[in-house]
């Protein structure tokens, strides 16, 4: 339990100072360096809660996908070293303000929470996950077939939208 | 060293969400707030995963909201980035503070 202790102390200093990272930078490339460390500690986290498909999922989507998206989209619209930034102090305090509040608040709703039993079975892994997306559940647990077709539906018309607004503007040719 | 237990996770995403909340506040650049963003879904992300494990109710139900989360979060960000890209385009920048076309 020690061992598991530390790590998690460890990766969530990570997570921790590499979010802050990304807030403090006023360099894009910086911003996205951080926000890759904190998906990376993140996704390290869940392998420790046991969550091992979740954790490769992590790895795969966020840290191979969306973090390649984010630096191509730096890349494709770079305005100089600092992107730009003129951030008024105004909106540093009223930001400062309202984050330290939300921070508080959900500390204090967390510390306040009832602190359920440690179980020590593991969580399910990969077969429970795809058998209740298939709808095959077993009784007492829900089937997530509609929830996996929506989602996968909505995917399919995100990307098809996406490409389509992405495009690149293309003259008539005439011969 | 003792275990953190679910508080221990519950305040790590707290902090992670006031970061995000805190990038949505100050950056001005479109990629900036998608950061800010994708930090406020992992932070939720992580409550889903960590409720998952310490509540033996929701053993399943949690990574599955997590799962949906992810895919979500993907679709999310093409989309922006693909509304970015149009924007430059058309105006050879992606600071928030020159989209008001709509402004009356």
């Amino acid at each position: 339990m020690a061992l598991s202790a530390a790590l998690f102390y460890f990766l969530a200093s990570i997570a921790a100072a590499s979010a802050v990272g990304v807030v403090v930078t006023r360099n894009l490339v910086r911003s996205a360096v951080g926000l890759l460390f904190t998906l990376l500690s993140i996704a390290v986290l869940y392998f420790l809660l046991g969550a091992e498909f979740l954790g490769a999922v992590q790895l795969m989507v966020y840290v191979g996908g969306t973090m390649v998206l984010v630096i191509f989209g730096i890349m494709m619209t770079n305005t100089g070293p600092t992107g730009g930034e003129r951030v008024k102090r105004i909106e540093w305090i009223l930001g400062i303000g309202l984050a330290a509040g939300l921070f508080i608040a959900l500390v204090a709703a967390s510390l306040n929470l009832v602190k359920p039993a440690a179980s020590a079975e593991a969580l399910p892994g990969i077969q429970p996950i795809g058998l209740s997306f298939l709808g095959i559940a077993e009784p007492g647990q829900r089937s997530y077939l509609l929830p996996f077709e929506i989602v996968s539906v909505h995917l399919l018309v995100v990307l098809v939208a996406a490409a389509y607004l992405a495009r690149g503007k293309r003259k008539a040719v005439k011969p | 060293m003792n275990d953190p237990g679910l508080t221990g996770y519950l305040i790590l995403a707290a902090f992670l969400f006031a970061c995000g909340i805190l990038c949505l506040a100050t950056k001005s650049n479109a990629i900036g707030l998608l950061m800010g963003v994708e930090l406020i879904l992992n932070a939720a992300n992580l409550n889903l995963v960590a409720a998952a494990r310490y509540v033996p109710a929701l053993k399943l139900d949690g990574q599955m909201f997590a799962l949906m989360v992810i895919v979500l979060a993907a679709a999310e960000a093409a989309v922006a980035l693909a509304i970015f890209l149009n924007f430059y385009n058309n105006r050879g920048t992606v600071d928030v503070d020159d989209a008001k076309d709509l402004k009356g």
